[in-house]
């Protein structure tokens, strides 16, 4: 049935249908039990079509703890080039040793990724990059449940008059607030690892004494 | 694949031993098996007896506390910082942990997997080696003894004392790093460089033999009286001989050979003699900060750290010497006191490096205020920090430049203090604000609003920045605030009354049948709130009453109601009351704070013994009562 609305798109391939297929698990209900990719992107600029991933860079969170060897981190063959954003990021040339196609990168991300909920900071860039990615492969969006470290970090600022609750927070802001040291910003698993303790520690201001559920984290705002 | 995030580890890895024996490549597999754990503040690690893991932890960041249980008393061995390696029981033996590993603050912690880390310790024999001692000194409490306290004397090295009687015939620690220079060098040239290495002495080497010294002293009585030109070479003025001992001179026989001598330093010399090359030298100073926590050491120690981590080591040896004051029971007017001047000195020094890494002085003159807590001297534990910047007008065309320059000296003193252990504070009311540096006249004009148009927030804001006490810079500036603020008290009886009826908004303490009202809900329900309840009311009534009196330069709310006694005889018994409440709920607070290593702000109820809650309940007494002097005063019960 679900075939027949999409007869546009071809027959999904086995990798997709491998990653659709992990969502028929129910997420744990409390925090510490779940899986959590942070994720960060370097791209060579803020435009969804004209613009592409460079790398992604992400990390395994599970009770507190992150496995290094479990880390993800791929570089992406360039087919645009924007000589403005190398000044960020730094990544030149093309290696292509070291790089992998969008397709070849996508399909080992959705691996890596399977159900568990994705965490990033201003995360409807990143997540926004990826599915265009995906669009471009005729795929349909991420299924993931997406949690920002921006919005959760907010949360965290006492309710006061005296502070603007709309405030947008940098990742470095956030990282001066709560102490992470600012090494290695932008190389996409710099970052990735900077969030993922902004988000730990975030996660521990926000449930101090108790065992903090997964679903309440989807109601901030 | 690449794997950026092991590079990083392993660069971090490295510049601590025994990782730093490593080869590059042997420590990058290392780090790929890291793991990284976040422990929140108190989370365990791992408990005494349970069986161990197959990792060892290093501190990434943060601090964990190394406890022993015996006997139902835990003891604490060890504090390991940054760096610092523990958990290292599974690898030599089978056996469960002999110690507790707690989460003294927020931490991130490196695991190494044993596994991966066994080969290399087979290979590497200085690698057990340093694994073997470590793993001594934080498991076995008597041998630990010379390790212990690592964080405390960070970059400042000092014995710990084994016992009294035998602390003066130890052994006296030395400075191995000496300063020195060549005879013929002129006074001027020597004299730049004792300022620039903050040090009182130098040795005059020939040949690694030590000629002569030169202290301060001496410059003082020979070149500053004028006996010789400044450019003299330094070897006319150097006292010569040197008083040389070999190493392993107790501090017992230091002292006594510099009063026969009459002098501050001693030269240690190889042999002993000044014919043998000098190996180090021991200073007055170094002997009186061996002694410990004293104060005067503390402050010494203070004046010269160099690093903020420094700093925050010093700080951990004054809540030490806090805390040893409050079980002796001294006088909390006294203590406040010492530790107001020792917090004070502390930021004044965070101050003056900031300055010096910013590398160019203040374009004009400026203050910097501590607000809220420390600005009533009533600051003993670490809480927030809240400050701000008040600097002279400038001419409108420079004024951006130089405010950024302020904002910019803001930001890293704030993050030197957050370092030290004052938290950011979570309002951010701090002078990395831009709302909170601002010149002179902006902040008369600032303070006037607040004044004329009394809301809820400028309530609020008043009750902070009026406790303003001033840390470094030109007192004339903060001087002037205070004018500004009575000169408009005058013709403003209304923001008086405001304040008044806010100082009430926190009503007594005690419910209709003399029980304690406990939080109702949030994070700390059932516990009571000590700061809101009860140090807030009496904080605020004491401001708004001395306000009327427009008293300048006491803030410290005892101090405040002891001078409102002088002022007022009628009432002098109420004030001296409420004088005794004021320090008699500092002092709660801060045993609070000490016993569960947080702000004391909740207090859990069953803790306190019944005595501590008699007290308590005294102090709400003469809470309820400066409230409704205050009530009656300002007729508030008209305005609400």
């Amino acid at each position: 049935m679900i075939r027949f609305f999409k007869k546009h798109r071809p027959e999904d391939p086995d990798f997709w249908k491998a990653y659709e297929a992990k969502f028929s698990e129910k997420l744990p209900e409390f925090i510490d039990e779940n899986e959590f990719i942070i994720l960060d992107t370097e791209t060579t600029g803020f435009d969804y079509d004209k613009d592409r991933i460079l790398c992604i860079g992400a990390v395994k969170l599970k009770s507190n703890t992150i496995e290094v060897a479990n880390a993800f981190e791929i570089y992406l063959h360039q087919e645009q080039f924007n000589p403005e954003t190398v000044k960020i990021h730094g990544i030149v040339k093309n290696d292509p040793e070291n790089t992998a196609t969008e397709a070849e990168a996508i399909q080992q991300f959705l691996d890596y990724i399977g159900n568990a909920v994705l965490v990033a900071h201003h995360a409807n860039f990143d997540i926004g990059m990826v599915n265009h990615a995906l669009k471009r492969l005729q795929l349909p969006k991420l299924k993931n449940k997406v949690l920002d470290t921006m919005t959760l970090y907010r949360a965290t600022r006492i309710n006061s008059n005296l502070i603007d609750r709309n405030k947008h927070y940098s990742l470095d802001e956030l990282a001066e607030n709560l102490n992470i040291s600012l090494k290695d910003r932008h190389t996409a698993s710099g970052d990735a690892m900077i969030t993922a303790i902004a988000f730990l520690k975030t996660i521990s201001r926000l449930y101090k004494n108790e065992r903090g559920k997964l679903k309440d984290l989807f109601k901030i705002k | 694949m690449k794997n950026t995030i092991a590079e990083r580890i392993a660069d971090f890895l490295k510049r601590f031993p025994p990782f730093e024996l490593l080869k590059p490549h042997q420590l990058l597999e290392v780090a790929k098996e890291v793991k990284v754990i976040y422990k929140q503040k108190g989370a365990v690690v791992f408990n005494q007896e349970e069986a161990g893991h197959n990792q060892f932890y290093v501190v990434h960041k943060g601090a964990i506390a190394i406890q022993r249980n015996e006997n139902n008393e835990t003891e604490t061995l060890d504090k390991c910082d940054e760096g610092d390696i523990f958990g290292l029981r599974p690898i030599f033996a089978k056996e469960n942990y002999m110690i507790s590993a707690i989460a003294e603050e927020e931490s991130i912690l490196y695991a190494i997997p044993i596994d991966s880390f066994q080969p290399i310790i087979k290979r590497n024999y200085r690698v057990g080696q340093f694994l073997i001692e470590s793993f001594a000194s934080n498991t076995r409490n008597p041998y630990s003894r010379e390790h212990r306290g690592k964080l405390y004397t960070e970059g400042e090295e000092i014995p710990q004392q084994a016992s009294p009687e035998l602390y003066e015939l130890q052994p006296v620690r030395y400075v191995k790093n000496i300063i020195g220079c060549e005879k013929n060098e002129a006074v001027s040239e020597v004299a730049k460089l004792m300022s620039e290495k903050n040090v009182g002495s130098i040795l005059v080497i020939e040949n690694d033999l030590p000629i002569g010294v030169v202290t301060d002293k001496d410059i003082r009585n020979t070149i500053a009286v004028g006996l010789f030109p400044i450019d003299i070479a330094v070897e006319k003025i150097m006292s010569s001989p040197v008083i040389c001992y070999p190493k392993g001179l107790t501090i017992a026989q230091a002292q006594v050979a510099m009063m026969k001598h009459k002098i501050s330093h001693i030269c240690i010399t190889k042999d002993g003699t000044p014919n043998s090359k000098a190996i180090g030298i021991v200073s007055e100073h170094d002997i009186i900060v061996s002694q410990g926590n004293n104060p005067a050491a503390l402050m010494k120690a203070i004046k010269r750290a160099n690093k903020s981590k420094t700093l925050r080591a010093i700080r951990g040896r004054v809540m030490h010497l806090l805390s040893g004051y409050l079980q002796q029971n001294i006088p909390m007017t006294h203590v406040s006191r010492i530790m107001f001047e020792l917090n004070d000195a502390t930021i004044k020094r965070v101050i003056e490096r900031s300055i010096d890494k910013i590398g160019s002085s203040p374009p004009v003159k400026f203050a910097w205020m501590s607000l809220g807590s420390q600005g009533r001297k009533e600051q003993l534990l670490h809480t927030d920090q809240d400050n701000a910047i008040v600097f002279e007008d400038v001419a409108e065309a420079i004024y951006p430049e130089t405010k950024a320059y302020f904002i910019e000296l803001a930001k890293i003193v704030n993050k030197g203090l957050s370092t030290i252990g004052y938290e950011y504070c979570p309002a951010d009311m701090m002078a990395r604000n831009p709302n909170y540096t601002l010149s002179l006249t902006e902040w008369k004009k600032q303070f006037i609003k607040w004044m004329t148009d009394p809301g809820n927030n400028e309530i609020l804001l008043c009750s902070i920045f009026f406790d303003y006490d001033i840390s470094y810079g030109d007192s004339s500036l903060t001087n002037q605030l205070s004018e500004t603020i009575f000169n408009h008290l005058d013709s403003n009886q209304l923001f008086l009354n405001a304040l008044a009826a806010s100082s009430l908004r926190n009503p007594s303490p005690l419910g209709f049948f003399r029980q304690f009202l406990v939080e109702a809900n949030g994070e700390y329900k059932d516990f009571f709130d000590l700061k809101k309840r009860a140090i807030m009311p009496i904080t605020d009534a004491g401001r708004v009453l001395t306000l009327q009196h427009k008293i300048k330069n006491i803030n410290n709310t005892a101090e405040r109601f002891e001078k409102l006694a002088e002022l007022e005889p009628h009432n002098k018994e109420l004030y001296l009351s409420c004088s005794y409440t004021a320090k008699a709920l500092l002092k709660f607070r801060t045993k609070q704070g000490l016993l569960h290593n947080d702000t004391g702000r909740f207090i859990e109820l069953e803790t306190l013994s019944k005595e501590e809650k008699i007290k308590l309940k005294r102090c709400f007494k003469s809470i309820n009562e400066v409230q409704e002097l205050i009530k009656l005063r300002y007729k508030i019960s008209t305005f609400i």
